[in-house]
């Protein structure tokens, strides 16, 4: 999988907040063999070094890091963030997020796709947080995004892919753009499903950082995703309704 | 002055960004920083001087989804 000119073996891309510590963070990066994890800018205070102890806790594993614009509700404040995080992490990379509505946390997608062109203009490399709404994926790459992120469902809700149609209509649409499911992933199933619709990836946090156990969690959602792609690559077959015998009939005995 | 630093008050003495950051205790740390909600890089900081009832925001790396 090749994202902006970087080329990656993990198609599992993994989000580092609300682990119960840094030790289960740590083990489920490595149970999962992720070579990107997402990140953000908040504030600090003098005295504590939270920040400071995460970030060398990344450095060391030896992550691509995506730092996120997560909690922007406008274009201002997502383009700002994005500014005082490609200073922090060093990185033209962006996972931008113009968050629209409190409850769903649906991306408002006309600052979305303005946030996008400001921000692609400037040098950044933009993974934008979108819905699965075709005329916007349009939007964004003609903004000049050159990786697309629709949600499954919204952030944190664990519901999988709540309009599998539009997805595989987007991924019809775009056969060349790396799209990556952000959100809405829940169980291994879900990202299963994903990929076996073709799409590049699958970013996740909450269904690993909330689970019981997050190392075994991350280790089955990295093995899901894998099976998922090669199940794309091995072009399923195609549903019927009717059944049909998979034991060959010629040569049947005739005992009646 | 009188600052607000994270949307805490602060009375400082320093009279750039630049110096307030060392009078607050970020000296070395690995920070990123906006003034009343507009970005300031790193080589600009000891060129933006404050006013009484700015709004300095010092953000450092965190865990994110």
């Amino acid at each position: 999988m090749r994202l902006y000119g970087i080329e990656l073996g993990s198609r599992l891309l993994l989000g580092t907040a609300g682990y119960p510590s840094p030790a289960t963070l740590i083990g489920a990066i490595e149970a999962a063999g992720v070579e990107v994890v997402t990140a953000s800018v908040r504030r600090e205070s003098s005295g504590a070094r939270a920040g400071e102890g995460f970030w060398s806790l990344i450095r060391n594993l030896g992550l691509r890091v995506l730092p996120n614009t997560a909690g922007c509700h406008s274009v201002k404040e997502a383009v700002t963030t994005a500014h005082l995080a490609r200073e922090i992490f060093a990185t033209p990379w962006i996972k931008l997020e113009v968050i629209g509505e409190a409850d769903t946390l649906q991306p408002d997608v006309f600052a979305l796709v303005e946030a996008a062109r400001i921000l692609t203009a400037e040098g950044f490399q933009v993974f934008p947080y979108t819905t699965e709404d075709l005329i916007v994926a349009e939007k964004l790459l003609d903004a000049g995004c050159g990786v697309l992120m629709p949600w499954g469902a919204p952030i944190g809700t664990g519901r999988g892919l709540n309009n599998v149609y539009a997805l595989r209509t987007l991924r019809a649409h775009f056969p060349e753009v790396p799209l990556i499911i952000d959100a809405g992933i829940g169980v291994p199933s879900h990202a299963a499903l994903a990929m076996e619709l073709g799409f590049d990836a699958v970013l996740t946090n909450t269904a690993v950082a909330q689970a019981g156990d997050p190392v075994r969690m991350a280790a089955a959602l990295a093995k899901a995703v894998e099976a998922g792609y090669s199940a794309f690559r091995a072009n399923p077959m195609q549903p019927r309704d009717m059944a049909v015998p998979s034991t060959p009939v010629l040569g049947k005995a005739f005992l009646g | 002055m009188k600052i607000l630093v994270n949307g805490a008050s602060h009375e400082i003495a320093a009279p750039t960004l630049e110096a307030a950051l060392l009078e607050l205790g970020f000296r070395d740390r690995i920070v990123a920083t906006a003034v009343n909600g507009e970005f300031v890089a790193v080589q600009r900081r000891s060129g933006r001087e404050l006013s009484d009832g700015d709004r300095v925001e010092i953000l450092a790396p965190m865990q994110g989804g």
